[in-house]
């Protein structure tokens, strides 16, 4: 029976395959009185063998397909293993209290976990109880003889079904063989959503039942460009899909001609069409669609995949590859945004009742300045090698600015003392996410080198709605006039001081919301790198002098989000 | 039995990677090897042990090995701790 399963589309395309579920068996036991303690430790042995087996495949597979550091986790689950006083103490508790493996196992590793996790000062040590949670699944499943699902071993084309994916769930995954991924929950900004996009395979989120639904092995279409997931589909289906895949192959085939063209709109103005990127992996991703710089370079990714603080070595041969790969197109680079919903093991932030409006990004840099100061330093040095602009995250007001500047001054001029070769030429700029300071662009316009717009934090800020809670999402609301009015002062700000605006949030590659900046003279537009030439094909075809109308009647007549909605997709329809 | 006592300095502790190294080095000797922190005693050559001391920035350990390898395996200790920048 064919079945349709709505869901959010995430990421576009159109794949079919065999499911694969990635859910968590049932791995529930019973407590058990046993006689013989040296039977039940050797069924323990061999699970914990067997475990290790299976960790060292999964380890070799992860680290052929994946790389080193995502092979790593499974290093530490194998010591966990091997561990003494772990395995000793399970040993223990069966000899003493005649009880089963399964509760043992189960008794001793709650113990370890519950230590962990009461170090509440160490987020390394608390991450490590998931470590230890994990290696228990493990054993638990062999001992119970139920098989658990390894993703990193899949090795025939799949569409992996899950409840919901995590960052390490999705770095185990081998994408030679992933076709997409389809949810129960998550939207359009969620980690695996936006892991899709950029890895460009197609997914459906938040389809509450997709796991319920689908049986592993089942034939699945996954319909990433209207949110759908076809189970069993009909021969037709399968047919009208085939079209459907095509047509989006063509259209993808005709933007890729727009590669090495600039963006110029159909009356001839030019405009930037810039990337996002987290890692120096990343760049070739950027090479590919041709973008024309980099707006955003997300710094805080080094910092997260690292176990501790990256020294200004490691990140000056970050930066350097990036800004060289550039080749002299130029390179935003974001400072250390941490704090709010991105923590470091390593470095054990205060609990806050809000973090997105406590101790991040900017405000850490300033108070633990020997931190921001050798990020800079790094930066520094990397500006010899091409074209490097600098932006501080989350400045709320120009005295932050200013004191940015001067350590950004002081270290500069401690290198050229030394004999380091440093740019001349490097802009200093800054986010402009907090409402305050989006308030009073036009100040910040005179001493800043340009600005570039986040939207998702300015969104959350200006409409107080947390960007992660699904119960207030209707409140973001990027077309909202309040937004809107907002983003045309900081562009108008910059301009009027002869300075440049960009902006690189999601909202810059939205088709409803490149009309609108066009019209409001938006210089730079830096979006994910997979939607450059989708964003160039539009600009193609729009003409500024209509837009700055429909742009004016967007800032000043209408009076909803979806006022601005139907506005512009009237306009694009006539 | 041979004793060392150290002085932490490493600004996050006893933790992640040194304290990896540290189990390492420990489970290349053939003696029993414990480290003390405030008054709690648990196998060197256990991570979850180690770990789940929190030994912290400034705190006073000591690694005592008993065994035919007990002096190699406290010189070796020893310099995991300077190599991994834990102690002086």
């Amino acid at each position: 029976m064919v079945k349709t399963i709505k869901g959010i589309a995430a990421s576009d395309g159109i794949a079919t395959a065999e499911a694969y579920l990635l859910v968590q068996p049932d791995l529930s036991f019973d407590k058990k009185s046993i006689s013989d303690a040296d039977a039940e430790i050797s069924r323990l042995q061999d699970a914990i063998s067997t475990s290790d087996d299976e960790l060292t495949k999964i380890r070799d597979t992860a680290k052929e397909s994946l790389g080193e550091e995502e092979a790593q986790v499974f290093d530490a689950h194998k010591m966990i293993l091997a561990d003494p006083e772990f395995t000793g103490a399970v040993e223990q508790q069966i000899k003493d209290q005649s009880v089963n493996a399964e509760q043992s196992l189960s008794d001793v590793s709650n113990n370890f976990i519950s230590i962990f996790e009461g170090m509440t000062d160490n987020a390394y040590m608390q991450e490590r109880a998931a470590d230890v949670r994990d290696v228990t699944k493990r054993v638990m499943a062999h001992l119970l003889g139920v098989a658990l699902p390894n993703p990193a071993l899949i090795d025939h084309e799949v569409i992996v079904v899950a409840h919901d994916l995590t960052p390490s769930d999705t770095a185990q995954l081998n994408k030679k063989y992933v076709k997409g991924f389809v949810t129960d929950i998550g939207g359009r900004t969620a980690h695996s959503a936006i892991m899709a996009r950029s890895l460009e395979l197609p997914a459906v989120v938040g389809t509450d039942s997709i796991t319920k639904d689908a049986t592993e092995g089942q034939t699945i279409i996954l319909d990433g460009l209207n949110g759908a997931a076809i189970l069993d589909p009909s021969d037709e289906d399968i047919k009208h899909y085939q079209k459907l895949a095509k047509d989006f192959a063509d259209q993808k085939a005709e933007w890729d001609k727009l590669k090495n063209e600039a963006t110029v709109t159909a009356d001839g103005k030019h405009f930037d069409i810039a990337a996002n990127i987290g890692t120096p992996d990343d760049l070739q991703g950027v090479i590919d669609n041709g973008a024309e710089g980099i707006g955003l370079y997300r710094t805080e990714f080094l910092y997260m995949q690292s176990e501790e603080l990256p020294s200004e070595d490691d990140q000056f041969k970050a930066y350097k590859k990036v800004v060289e790969g550039m080749s002299g197109k130029p390179v935003v680079v974001r400072t250390m945004d941490i704090g709010g919903d991105k923590h470091l093991s390593y470095l054990p932030l205060p609990e806050e009742m809000n973090p997105f409006l406590g101790y991040r990004a900017i405000r850490i840099s300033l108070d633990r300045q020997e931190i921001f100061r050798t990020q800079l330093r790094a930066l520094l040095r990397a500006s010899a090698f091409g074209k490097l602009r600098i932006m501080f995250p989350m400045i709320g007001t120009l005295q932050e600015f200013r004191d940015a500047k001067k350590v950004f001054e002081e270290e500069k001029t401690k290198l050229v003392e030394k004999g380091v070769k440093v740019s001349d030429e490097i802009q200093l700029g800054m986010m402009m996410e907090v409402p305050a300071a989006a308030i009073l662009a036009d100040q910040f316009a005179k001493e800043v080198d340009f600005f570039s717009i986040g939207t998702n934090d300015l969104i959350q800020y200006t409409m107080a709605a947390d960007r992660g809670n699904e119960h207030v999402s209707y409140l973001y609301q990027p077309y909202n006039p309040s937004i809107l009015r907002l983003v045309k002062h900081v562009i108008e700000s910059a301009h009027k001081e002869g300075k440049w605006a960009g902006m690189c949030g999601e909202a810059a590659g939205d088709n409803i919301m490149v009309p609108l900046l066009l019209g409001m003279g938006l210089d730079e537009y830096s979006m994910s790198a997979t939607s450059v030439l989708r964003v160039r094909s539009l600009m193609k075809k729009l003409s500024t002098a209509d837009l700055k109308e429909l742009a004016e009647r967007a800032v000043n007549e209408s009076i909803t989000n979806e006022d601005n909605k139907k506005l512009v997709e009237s306009y694009i329809n006539k | 039995m041979e004793k060392k006592e150290f002085h932490i300095i490493a600004e996050t502790g006893i933790h992640a990677r040194p304290a990896t190294m540290l189990v390492q080095t420990a489970s290349k000797f053939s003696s029993d090897i414990n480290i003390d922190f405030n008054g709690k005693s648990v196998n060197l050559k256990s991570i979850m042990g180690v770990m789940s001391l929190g030994v912290g920035q400034g705190s006073d350990v000591t690694i005592s090995a008993d065994g035919d390898d007990a002096a190699d395996a406290v010189a070796a200790i020893a310099e995991t701790m300077t190599k991994e920048g834990l102690a002086e």
